[in-house]
């Protein structure tokens, strides 16, 4: 049967097919829907853990057990989880692993585009780089294969591109699952000291050989030659841009991207007269095909970052510098991303802005704040850092920090990898104030359950964990809970919390207006009295969708300019205005 | 390459429009005609005010889901100014799509930006077809709002050489069971504007 899937739905069908039925990994973009897309199959174990080093930690018991398990994040995730992944690839998998990690090459929603081929290389184990979705479906099934005939874990590496771009996609009849969970002791294998690890280390390096020599015949390393005057040398969606453009040109497509086949590279060389590397990111390929004595273009024409497309690689060999033009001229005005009406996030930095202080900022819906006209945030690093960084320039600052110190943090944030850090703050006595919103959801990437919501990927009613109750179990005895859409005890709070010695936590909770569970009912949607209204464009401070400013509406006897307009199709009537309309006008 | 040539839809506009559910209606249509077809486009912001746009490509086989810029046979836009930011990526004998709706980006809502009023104009000098209605008023006649993508894609459907028993069977598989007759009311709308 044939469907149109996206890379991401591909590769948890091919899980499927490939008769996994373990997955574990945190929500990132572009990764999410893998895991979402994979707890939706019948008989399937899949979780959201609280990050992607636990995921992986999650997925390599359920290897030792036996089983083919599902590792998912993005590209940062790999960081977080980089710590298990070096010494899971000595230690071998005795199940399978396969870790997938979606980068994402022009930061469409992430902090910085690492090209994660550099951990295949870096952690001496294999990668796979479909490039669409069809492909994304059986390379997944193959990298369980190697993992389980090499006893290796294996990556597989997405780009966004990749994940969501569709494409039509053959399904197959999926393998029946066999139950091959038990006790393997082999505690020489398995237990990491220094003497088992020098051993396995060894064993690394011979498996890096057999690798190397299963590439050279591996069925998705591919050669077409077609015009021999120039050969490209390829792989993930890039290969398809070329294709795009250079139809007649001979390709050598690299299914495998680590370790690469040295023979069969010499072989394309020799078949063709001039060979480009056409690669996103980083000269991964180049600079090992360099190294082989071979010569090739590369990075001296091509990008070193952002994505591709045809055009890009085109105007590259062609030297045509010019490319399409636009025959509109004009600026037009951007369009970004901003909080949603009603978001609780709104409030708390509205507030947060009335208070001199340099705030720690975190990943999440809240990172938006940054902007005009809330210039929310002064720092953003990763996932859990800000907790960190306050702790750390409250402490260098001294005195001069005192109350002036602020980490924000999402839950699902602060769950992810915040935990240690208040602990840090408690147990080293700071006097910053971390500031937890509390949506109740992960709700950046589609409000994905976590530790914090009580449900699981699954559906299932959880454990919930109580923020308030861990946090002061982390050693904080300065905590309070608020309501951010209250603006009057908001700021009071944070005013109090500033003022007082050591580390303090105030609980920002209410639900995201978009989570459905929450069930949140909008409230009428409100209007400005235009009688009333004094142009004092206090309400347009707050950055809300649907605020706009109307100029020209003057008044008798008011100097007003202009007055604001609510448009009420889009108001959710959370009254956050209304609080901040010094006139009354809203209401 | 006459024998496989490969067209290319641009979908744009603002999170929240349909955009993305359009442009999978369209690939179904295609692939159900015979075509092989991919998609891109980018999530993760949209949801939140954010510029959306969706290629597909289709033809007898399809490499790149991206279209190489200035190449573009045809741009669906469903919001009036969001035209104009992808003019680079079309080829100039492009035909345009335009709903007319006009949504104020941040900028302009706060009054430090103009919002362009020379938009259809612009376009019919220098495209030689340019179609343009406001699809959320066709929406509204056909019973929903929210159906001004499907407007949008009758439009569409004009242009594309899909059979009509196609549309509709990708339609009814699209909705949930009572929302595929105003969807149905709204393709025809888009067909007829």
């Amino acid at each position: 049967m044939k469907v149109l899937m996206s890379g991401n739905e591909a590769i948890a069908r091919g899980a499927y097919e490939a008769g996994v039925r373990f997955a574990a990994a945190y929500p990132g973009t572009p990764s999410t829907e893998i895991l979402e897309e994979f707890s939706k199959y019948d008989g399937v174990y899949a979780e959201w853990s609280p990050n992607e080093k636990v995921a992986v930690e999650v997925t390599i018991g359920a290897a030792l057990a036996g089983e083919k398990a599902l590792a998912v994040m993005k590209h940062v995730g790999v960081n977080v989880a980089a710590d298990p992944i070096f010494t899971v690839s000595y230690t071998g998998t005795n199940g399978a692993l396969v870790i997938v990690s979606a980068d994402d090459p022009s930061l469409h929603s992430s902090q910085n585009e690492q090209d994660n081929r550099n951990y295949a290389r870096f952690a001496k184990i294999p990668m796979l780089e479909p490039a669409d979705a069809q492909e994304a479906k059986e390379y997944i099934k193959l990298a369980f294969e190697i993992s389980e005939k090499f006893d290796t874990p294996v990556f597989l590496r997405s780009t966004t591109r990749v994940s969501h771009s569709k494409a039509v996609v053959t399904l197959k009849e999926p393998k029946k699952y066999e139950d091959k969970t038990g006790f393997t002791y082999n505690a020489d294998k398995y237990v990491m000291v220094p003497v088992n690890a020098r051993t396995q280390r060894v064993e690394v390096e011979k498996r890096q050989q057999a690798l190397k020599k299963f590439a050279e015949t591996f069925s998705e390393n591919k050669m077409e030659i077609n015009n021999p005057d120039v050969g490209i040398i390829t792989a993930g969606m890039p290969y398809n841009y070329a294709k795009d453009v250079f139809p007649n040109y001979s390709y050598l497509k690299l299914g495998m991207v680590y370790p690469l086949p040295e023979k069969l590279i010499r072989d394309f060389a020799s078949k063709v007269k001039k060979i480009y590397v056409v690669e996103e990111l980083d000269p991964f390929l180049e600079e090992q095909i360099k190294a082989m004595g071979i010569k090739v273009i590369g990075k001296e024409i091509f990008p070193y970052n952002n994505e591709f497309d045809p055009g890009i690689i085109k105007n590259a060999i062609e030297k045509n510098a010019q490319g399409a033009v636009s025959p509109y001229k004009e600026s037009l005005s951007p369009r970004p991303p901003n909080l949603c009406p009603g978001c609780p996030h709104r409030g708390l930095f509205y507030a947060l802005s009335k208070h001199k202080v340099y705030v720690h900022g975190d990943i999440g819906c809240y990172t938006l704040s940054y902007m005009k006209p809330l210039e929310g945030l002064h720092s953003c690093i990763c996932m859990g850092a800000s907790i960190g960084m306050a702790h750390g320039m409250s402490k260098a600052l001294k005195e001069k920090g005192k109350g002036k110190v602020v980490g924000v943090i999402g839950d699902s944030t602060f769950l992810h990898s915040g935990i240690t850090s208040l602990l840090n703050m408690a147990y080293n006595n700071s006097d910053a104030l971390i500031i937890i919103l509390d949506n109740s959801t992960t709700a950046m990437t589609g409000m994905q359950e976590h530790p914090g919501t009580g449900y699981t990927l699954m559906g299932k009613e959880a454990k919930k964990v109580n923020l308030k109750v861990l946090v002061s179990a982390l050693g904080i005895e300065n905590i309070k809970v608020i309501d951010p859409i209250d603006l009057k005890a908001t700021r009071n709070a944070i005013k109090e919390e500033l003022a007082k010695d050591g580390p303090s936590v105030i609980i920002a909770q209410r639900p995201c207006a978009l989570f459905k569970r929450a069930n949140i009912k909008p409230k009428p949607a409100l209007k400005v009295d235009p009688d009333k209204c004094e142009g004092c464009k206090a309400c347009l401070g707050l950055n809300c969708p649907p605020i706009s400013w109307k100029k020209g509406v003057t008044k008798e006897g008011s100097k007003r300019k202009g007055i604001s307009f609510i448009d009420e199709t889009l108001c959710n009537g959370c009254g956050l205005c209304e609080q901040v309309c010094k006139f009354g006008a809203i209401s | 390459m006459v024998d496989n040539e490969v067209k290319s839809i641009l979908f744009a506009g603002v999170g929240g429009q349909g955009i993305l559910r359009a442009s999978d209606i369209i690939c179904m249509a295609i692939m159900e005609a015979g075509l092989d077809v991919k998609k891109s486009e980018v999530h993760g912001m949209a949801q939140r005010g954010g510029c959306v746009i969706s290629h597909v490509r289709y033809g007898k086989k399809v490499y790149s889901p991206l279209a190489e810029s200035g190449s573009i046979q045809t741009l669906v836009s469903f919001e009036k100014m969001e035209s104009l930011r992808y003019l680079k990526s079309l080829r100039k004998d492009a035909a345009i799509i335009v709903n007319t709706e006009e949504i104020y980006p941040p900028a302009v809502n706060m009054g430090d930006a103009p919002y362009p009023d020379d938009v259809i104009a612009f376009l019919k000098d220098h495209y030689g077809k340019v179609i343009h209605f406001n699809a959320a008023e066709l929406a509204q006649k056909a019973g929903n709002i929210k159906t001004a993508n499907v407007v949008l894609l009758g439009a569409i459907s004009n242009l594309m050489n899909i059979d009509q028993s196609i549309w509709q069977s990708v339609i009814k598989k699209s909705f949930p069971e009572k929302l595929v007759k105003t969807n149905l009311a709204a393709f025809q709308m888009g067909i007829a504007a």
